[in-house]
């Protein structure tokens, strides 16, 4: 069914760039067109309607209508803002990691509602979640999950033989595992632990309430973050810019000596 | 008058060059570059001069202020030079725009900081990209007492003021921030969330 000429969608707004004087064009995720890129007119002047309406890292509820090549905003209403993201850097700059990891995976007008449950459900999680780093991980697993990007978990990549508990080896570039036989047959890879591995299994089955019960330690932690990380990369084939901020913020703080 | 054509098809070389160059420029669309243009082929040469030497000029004698890091053509810049300026407090602001704003209110008497830009964490652009150890060198001495965050509303503004509020105010230096309210003429029924709130928290005595 077309769209029509004027409609309402729910959005998350993920970024914006400034368009001429006044305008900018904001990038939304939505639930049924999935992500599309619109003209919110005005919005950088003080008083702007429509203005605080469209931040970046807001859900907001939206009239647009059909332009030639972008959709315009007409109205804009808040349905939340995040302030308990807003108010913290730390939590701002790790919504910004899941949101620019969300933008860099989908392409515009696609359809695809998991994508915006998680980032929503993910969004919502952050500010309350005492291990950012196992939200990050489900978030990743997930969004790979839902982009047709799943990796290997149960058989090895090469030989298709189930996996052992033993030491198995992660391949970015094959997207799963080999069995310690095959480690040799992708030109890069990683020992994988028999806890790493049970770990990916449980996020991948998708129900962050399980997976939150977990206790990593931080060898068990780091491992993951660079096995998954690193398949990110490898399909984006670029780093995810908001890592590095947070890499600094990190760092920072050690020198503060701020925990 | 000259024809126009399809964009500047029509026109003669020296003609078409210069909509060019207009066309570059922000907020000039096609149709103003060509009336700028003509404007100019009918003011006196001495006028197209004066002009072309103004824009030589801000190129070859700007620089910025080694202090607030504003654009200047006298290192350090006027109103750092200016000694019935309040040297206790410092407004930091993005960009040099900025300044020319808060210099109209007529309200503030102390000295500026300029960091070009902000911190925008999904562009790559990062603290360092900024000009914010010149900011910390300035809080060497004493004479700093209170920093002023004036970055934009908006969530890269803010992210910037708090990453530089978690820098200073271990120094012991007072930090404080614009109110965050309702614009002037702005209907309280159209107002989001956001401004609403940081216009409750910021509210005062009356
Ligand atoms: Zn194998
Ligand atoms: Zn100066």
């Amino acid at each position: 069914m077309p769209t029509p000429k004027t409609y309402k969608t729910e959005a998350i707004v993920l970024k914006h760039i400034d368009l001429g004087e006044a305008d900018r064009i904001i990038t939304l995720y939505t639930p049924n067109l999935g992500k599309i890129r619109a003209v919110a007119k005005g919005v950088r002047r003080a008083k702007s309607r429509l203005g605080g309406h469209v931040e970046p890292l807001t859900n907001c509820s939206l009239m647009l209508s059909r332009g030639r090549n972008l959709e315009i905003v007409s109205q804009g209403q808040i349905i939340e803002s995040f302030l308990s993201i807003r108010n913290d850097l730390q939590r701002t700059a790790q919504a910004l990691y899941l949101i620019e990891l969300t933008d860099a995976f989908t392409s515009e007008r696609v359809e695809n509602y998991p994508v915006y449950r998680l980032l929503i459900d993910s969004l919502h999680l952050l500010s309350r979640v005492p291990n950012v780093e196992l939200l990050f991980r489900f978030f990743e697993l997930q969004l790979l999950e839902h982009m047709g990007y799943r990796p290997q978990l149960y058989e090895c990549l090469n030989c298709k033989v189930p996996l052992a508990p033993v030491e198995n080896y992660f391949s970015a570039s094959g997207g799963g595992v080999l069995c310690p036989n095959c480690a040799h047959t992708e030109p890069l890879v990683h020992p994988l632990s028999v806890d790493a591995l049970k770990v990916m299994r449980l996020m991948q089955r998708g129900d962050y309430s399980v997976a939150s019960r977990l206790r990593l330690n931080s060898g068990l932690s780091l491992e993951l973050e660079r096995a998954i990380k690193g398949y990110v990369r490898y399909l984006l084939e670029r780093d995810v810019k908001s890592a590095r901020f947070l890499d600094r913020l990190k760092k920072d703080a050690a020198e503060m000596g701020v925990a | 008058m000259i024809g126009l054509n399809t964009k500047y098809g029509s026109a003669a070389e020296p003609v078409a060059r210069l909509i060019e160059e207009f066309h570059k420029l922000p907020g000039i669309g096609p149709k103003s570059a060509a009336r700028l243009t003509y404007h100019l082929l009918r003011v006196p040469e001495s006028g197209a001069r004066s002009l072309a030497e103004a824009i030589i000029a801000v190129k070859e004698k700007i620089i910025l202020c080694s202090v607030c890091q504003n654009l200047t053509d006298n290192d350090p810049c006027v109103i750092c030079r200016d000694s019935n300026r309040d040297q206790s407090v410092v407004c930091v602001l993005e960009e040099p725009l900025d300044i020319l704003a808060v210099e109209r209110t007529g309200q503030f008497k102390g000295l500026y900081h300029v960091l070009h830009g902000v911190i925008s964490p999904m562009e790559g652009i990062g603290p360092d990209d900024l000009r914010i150890s010149e900011l910390l060198a300035r809080l060497n001495d004493d004479t700093v007492k209170e920093i002023i965050l004036a970055t934009n509303p908006n969530l890269e503004g803010e992210a910037t003021a708090m990453y530089l509020q978690r820098l200073i105010s271990p120094l012991g230096i007072r930090v404080t921030s614009l109110a965050r309210g309702l614009p002037v003429g702005g209907d309280l029924e159209y107002a989001d969330e956001v401004t609403l709130g940081r216009a409750i928290e910021g509210r005062r005595e009356v």
